[in-house]
């Protein structure tokens, strides 16, 4: 977008030429970018010409300027560290000038393999000790995330090279997991039946347990960067990658699995039951860590999907979210309340909460406010208040209901939601109005990752007991 | 006298800031300015100016703007924010706050320089 290539009549062009390799040279560190390069050379040019002033010929000049400008590999680690946002996008492939994939990207591939092997494998295991994924469902659903989060924590802490003292604390982290996952005496949900369907707190177990380990993995995956918001930051972004590669193999699986049972059909062969008791749990302990894999290894080559989508659904979002307030103004009907209506604004909210979380992970914070950060705002606001009118309807009646567990939960996600975006619309409007800096929003959204851990762990922990284990 | 990095680091933030407060500026003539003032004694390495700009921009304390010099070159200017000068504000009360501590420190250690020194008041720990 910058010529900066404005030579001054009569300067010699060698100065030209010898800029011009400078400039190639930054130009291939990744994390300084094309402006950037244009706002250092002009510093460049300038010392240059004062240096000439000063009685020193021109290519001296140039090379005083040069070295004053700093070490290449400081310069850019410096601009790495101050746009990570950039460098997410090369954490792991080997930088250009190192050549052809290294030795260290195929070790990587053979350690995630393995990895999505033993994770699929683990999944059978208790199966040798006759527990039936049909019969004890329960037990599976509750420690689904144990089959293969802890392999994946393991992985970016191989990785990483995270020191001892973190690794022991994943390690205990884990551990406790397993232990509240399994101690429980839960009830059967029918009682007498043979089947062990699970009941409400073993649901709310299995639910909750994989969302209070996902920060742990987070944890492993910062390598030691979680106490900042850049390594949290790039947590977020990974883990919206994460669920779009799973969401893609899933497909995949699915069309395999498909033109696998068509064309065994066709010899009389049903392949029903190893697609149930293999293909399916395997695979999808498997694919998170493939999954996880393809995000760090293929960031550089795609661009980062999460935040186009959000680009795209954003506005659609919020005309819906807009419309439906405007039909409930204009109708006067209230929110009828069923069942499951607070489950559905829950995750209206996560929905919105994704929108607003991967669009500011991949925005430029210092790029000023525009059409789509009051796009957001209109998301937000009209969210908190569809999801007020939904409240003021359950608070009403909620004595007469009772406090289920389920209930309990989904009030509960529902505040915790409530309040990360009620202050992310304060901390929006204070950005747009040129209150705040946009890193304030960062930081709000990546302090409150463990909110959620903690939430999840007080249902996992507190609630089988609170409300008797049914 | 060669400062060292940590202190460097530390103090570029109300330097620059303070810089910006004067008027807008950009990365050339901001260096030029902390080399005048620092008598050559705070040497940055020039690059490493541009990370830290980014950053308070990041931050909110200054704003960019890219504009045409005289000669023809686009040059990216900057400016400090109300937010900046807040920042600039603490940062003030803060170096202020260092500085009185260390002159207190500074003028205690001229005193007792002269006169003998007293006697270790705190005593060894047991079994030290």
């Amino acid at each position: 977008m910058l010529d900066p290539g404005h030579p001054a009549p009569g300067r010699a062009s060698a100065l030209e030429e010898q800029i011009d390799q400078w400039r190639s040279f930054l130009r291939r560190r990744q994390a300084i970018h094309a402006v950037d390069v244009a706002e250092l050379e002009d510093h460049l040019r300038e010392q240059a010409a004062g240096l000439v002033e000063a009685g020193l010929a021109e290519d001296e000049a140039f090379l005083v300027a040069v070295k004053r400008m700093g070490a290449l590999d400081d310069l850019s680690r410096e601009f790495a560290r101050e746009h990570s946002d950039r460098l997410w996008k090369q954490l792991v492939v080997v930088p250009s000038d190192a050549g052809e994939a290294g030795p260290e990207t195929t070790k990587d591939a053979v350690v995630a393999l393995c990895l999505a092997v033993a994770a699929a494998l683990a999944v059978k295991v208790p199966a040798l000790f006759g527990l039936d994924l049909g019969r004890d469902a329960g037990f599976y659903l509750r420690n689904a995330s144990l089959f293969v989060l802890p392999l994946l924590a393991g992985y970016y802490a191989w990785k990483r090279k995270l020191d001892p003292a973190t690794i022991r604390w994943l390690a205990v982290a884990f551990v406790l997991a397993a232990a509240f996952a399994n101690v429980y005496p839960f009830e059967a949900h029918v009682p007498g039946s043979a089947t062990h369907d699970p009941g409400s707190t073993e649901l709310l177990t299995g639910l909750h347990l994989p969302i209070a380990l996902l920060v742990v993995v987070g944890v492993a995956y910062a390598g030691g960067r979680w106490g900042e918001v850049a390594g949290r930051m790039d947590f977020i972004r990974f883990s919206g990658e994460l669920f779009i590669y799973y969401a893609l193999i899933a497909l995949g699986g699915g069309v395999l699995t498909g033109l696998m049972a068509m064309t065994f059909r066709a010899i009389g062969v049903d392949i029903e039951p190893f697609f149930q008791n293999w293909l399916l749990p395997c695979g999808a302990t498997g694919a998170v860590i493939v999954a996880s894999w393809l995000v760090e290894a293929k960031q550089s080559v795609i661009e980062n999907m999460a935040p186009v989508l959000t680009r795209l659904f954003t506005p659609l979002f919020a005309a819906v979210l807009v419309v439906f307030l405007g039909t409930v103004l204009w109708t006067g009907r209230g929110v009828q309340i069923e069942r499951n209506v607070l489950i559905a604004f829950d995750l209206l909210l996560v929905v919105v909460l994704g929108l607003l979380l991967y669009s500011v992970s991949a925005r430029d914070p210092r790029s000023p406010p525009g059409l789509f950060d009051w796009m957001q705002v209109v998301l937000l606001v009209s969210a908190l208040l569809a999801d007020a009118v939904a409240l003021w309807a359950i608070a009403a009646r909620i004595t007469a209901f009772g406090f289920t567990p389920n209930r309990v939960a989904a009030l509960g996600e529902n505040v915790v939601l409530l309040v990360n975006l009620g202050w992310s619309l304060v901390l929006c409007l204070g950005f747009l109005r040129g209150r705040r800096p946009f890193a304030s929003l960062e930081k709000w959204q990546t302090d409150y990752l463990p909110v959620y851990a903690v939430w999840a762990a007080v249902v996992v922990i507190g609630f089988p007991p609170l409300f008797g284990y049914v | 006298m060669e400062i060292n990095k940590d202190l460097v680091a530390a103090s570029s933030t109300p330097i620059v800031l303070a810089i910006l407060a004067e008027g807008d500026s950009y990365g050339y003539a901001i260096l030029q300015r902390v080399q005048e003032l620092s008598g050559g004694r705070l040497e940055w390495t020039d690059g490493m100016l541009y990370p830290v700009l980014h950053r308070l921009e990041r931050l909110g304390f200054v704003k960019s703007r890219w504009e045409t010099a005289d000669n023809g070159r686009r040059r990216k200017y900057y400016r400090i924010t109300s937010i900046g000068r807040e920042q600039l504000a603490e940062e003030h009360r803060q170096w202020e706050a260092v500085d009185e501590t260390l002159r207190g420190l500074w003028s205690a250690l001229q005193d007792s320089v002269a006169p003998t020194r007293p006697p270790s008041a705190a005593p060894l720990p047991q079994g030290a």
